[in-house]
């Protein structure tokens, strides 16, 4: 067990011999999936009527913008994750 | 019972409730299950959902019934501040997409149906587990009864009085849950969903059309919160509620995919592909909510006056039905009603599922009967559900509906306690097994606390103020209670889960420092991101499952 290193994990040094499993979670490309949380969390940014957007408040509108946005996002990062995994 | 009935409204609705659950009954042959009598068919409807089946499922689970009625009702009472359901839905995704499917990969290599089996495992106490459950089914249980408000909201609408017809309603939902498990609602929800998607998109282009426009609509809005004497109500947000909006969204997400039957959902689906693209793809859900928010709005223009409910007082749940019921012709405010009601067998059925799990898998099987086979622990399942479900509807009819409210609202509290031991712990284990216990007690006496202190307050026009309820009065702390000197409030569970996870810190750096024994950890580093291609993950067949 001593030669795993837990936190990288799909190493090929697994000790039970199972089949190396080339994945991670990681990638720089899922730090963008923060950007929907800092765009929505903070009311300040969009906490006004003006501009209006066919007479809507900005305050509306900014919001379902922003879910436009984060499907965006989530797309992107979706596809590199794919890439990286193999398939 | 049934005086001053709209007829034509009735008819449609009964009807369309009728088909819906004429499928949950079919659903128990749909996908061909070999045995239902197995926890990973009856509860997990077979663990093979793909994208499509998964999106509606998730979409009828995570947006309920009562979702759809008491968000344009707090926008049509407080304004912008009920606008919190579209940046709660945002955020929520991102937070899935990269958490929940690492419970997903770990769930499908060791067989764990539930949030709680996999704590279990992963920190080695059954205590903590025990715990993880318990917070699962006591969320659960209010959340069942509030869709039960949704339906009554819609039957007073259309003049039906009396619990008769709710009885009857909840008894089919119970009926079909039992014999076909996950698969009904599943099933179910491509009509509840396509029949929501016609009505509030016909809702968004009629409804303005008619009242003379967003302008007229805004500008009504605007009027009614100028002269509300209610400082914290209006179009965009008063400054103290800033915080307030912001933790809420962010707390209600959180408490969301640590909810019971959410994580049921994704367990059902095939593979991580199926849920990551689902987390694309489920904000049209969100845009959809936040179109239907503004129904609160509309509902202001168009000068409709919530019913009273038993008690005497105005019940604003009832805003969306009736303007449906003004707005449209009565065969389609009929589709509308059904769209709801149908709306609220959904999420009933998977939570009703998912807090049914929990009982056979952490308390049955863990406590009462340690051999159980999978056919005894499928047959504990179905009247698990069945019992839950009463328990619901007794809650319902026999209490105050207020007290289920009040319920569920602590029940996104006390969820979110369950954060560090469930999705912390699918990164790490530093947090001591102990620590995480005496954590879960803090946030759970902070939460009860904080909540308990919120009063919901009347703003008469005199300037007077008068304290309608003293305790459970909404979800927003006042932070001058802790003594800081402003008006800001703050999301009483965001309070709860920061003394939860300070108290999980301090006591594991004291566990750790007089070496206090680690509870051993199943699982490992990889089984994090196995996937369906995994020759571990492909042997979650019921067989080789009963045989683990």
């Amino acid at each position: 067990m001593s030669t795993r290193t837990p936190e990288r994990p799909g190493r090929p040094d697994r000790p039970d011999g199972a089949a190396p499993s080339p994945r991670s979670d990681r990638h720089p490309v899922a730090w963008l999936l923060l950007v929907p949380l800092v765009v929505t969390l903070i009311p300040p940014f969009y906490n006004r009527v003006h501009p209006t957007l066919f007479h809507i408040p900005f305050f509306y509108w900014y919001q379902l913008a922003a879910i436009v946005l984060s499907v965006v996002i989530t797309l992107v990062v979706y596809r590199a994750l794919r890439r990286t995994s193999g398939h | 019972m049934f005086d001053h009935v709209h007829g034509v409204e009735l008819a449609v609705f009964t009807v369309l409730f009728l088909v819906v659950s004429g499928l949950g009954f079919v659903a128990a042959r749909w996908r061909k299950a070999a045995d239902l009598a197995h926890l990973d068919e009856w509860g997990l409807g077979g663990r093979d959902f793909g994208p499509w089946i998964t999106w509606f499922l998730l979409g009828g689970d995570l947006y309920t019934a009562y979702t759809f009625v008491a968000v344009p009702a707090l926008v049509f009472g407080a304004g912008a501040i009920g606008f919190f359901a579209v940046p709660y839905t945002i955020v929520v995704y991102p937070i899935v997409f990269m958490v929940l499917i690492r419970l997903w990969s770990v769930s499908h290599v060791h067989g764990f149906v539930t949030p709680a089996d996999f704590v279990r495992a992963r920190h080695g106490s059954s205590t903590l587990a025990l715990l993880v459950a318990l917070t699962g089914i006591v969320a659960t249980m209010p959340y069942i009864a509030l869709q039960l408000v949704g339906i009554e909201a819609v039957l007073k609408a259309m003049g039906v009085t009396g619990h008769l017809p709710i009885i009857v309603a909840f008894a089919i939902l119970a009926a079909y849950t039992y014999s076909s498990g996950l698969r009904a609602p599943a099933l179910i929800a491509f009509v509840k969903d396509a029949l929501i998607y016609l009505v509030i998109i016909v809702a968004v282009i009629v409804i303005p059309y008619k009242l003379g426009g967003w302008d007229a609509i805004f500008g009504a809005a605007e009027r009614k919160f100028a002269a509300s004497p209610n400082p914290g109500d209006g179009v965009v947000l008063g400054g103290p509620a800033q915080l307030q909006y912001a933790t809420l969204a962010l707390g209600s997400a959180l408490a969301l995919f640590l909810y019971p039957h959410s994580v049921t959902a994704v367990l059902a689906s095939r593979d991580r592909n199926v849920i990551k693209r689902n987390m694309a793809a489920l904000p049209a859900y969100s845009f959809i909510l936040g179109l239907l928010a503004l129904l609160g709005y509309m509902a202001v223009k168009a000068g409709v006056t919530p019913l009273t409910n038993s008690a005497g007082k105005a019940d604003s749940n009832t805003i969306v039905p009736l303007l449906f019921d003004q707005m449209f012709p009565s065969w389609f405010a009929g589709v509308a009603f059904a769209a709801i009601g149908i709306g609220a067998l959904v999420p009933a059925a998977i939570m009703s599922i998912a807090a049914a799990n929990l009982w056979t898998r952490n308390i049955y099987v863990e406590y009462i009967n340690k051999d159980a086979t999978p056919a005894q622990e499928a047959r504990s399942s179905k009247l698990a559900s069945l019992v839950v479900k009463l328990g619901a509807l007794v809650a319902i009819l026999a209490l105050d509906p207020q007290f289920s409210i009040d319920l569920q609202l602590l029940g996104g509290v006390i969820v979110l306690q369950t954060l560090p031991a469930v999705a912390l712990g699918l990164y790490t284990r530093w947090l001591h097994r102990w620590a995480l216990i005496a954590g879960w007690a803090a946030g759970m006496l902070v939460g009860f606390w904080t909540t308990f202190q919120i009063q919901q307050k009347l703003f008469n026009p005199d300037g007077t103020i008068t304290i309608v309820k003293a305790h459970f009065g909404g979800s927003a702390f006042p932070l001058s209670k802790l003594g800081f000197d402003t008006t800001a409030t703050v999301y009483a569970g965001f309070l709860a889960l920061l003394a939860n996870l300070v108290v999980a810190v301090l006591a594991t750096l004291i566990l750790r420092a007089i070496k206090a024994p680690q509870g051993e950890d199943r699982t490992r580093a990889d089984d994090y991101l196995a996937d369906r291609d995994d020759p571990r993950v492909s042997d979650l067949s019921p067989a080789a499952a009963a045989a683990r």
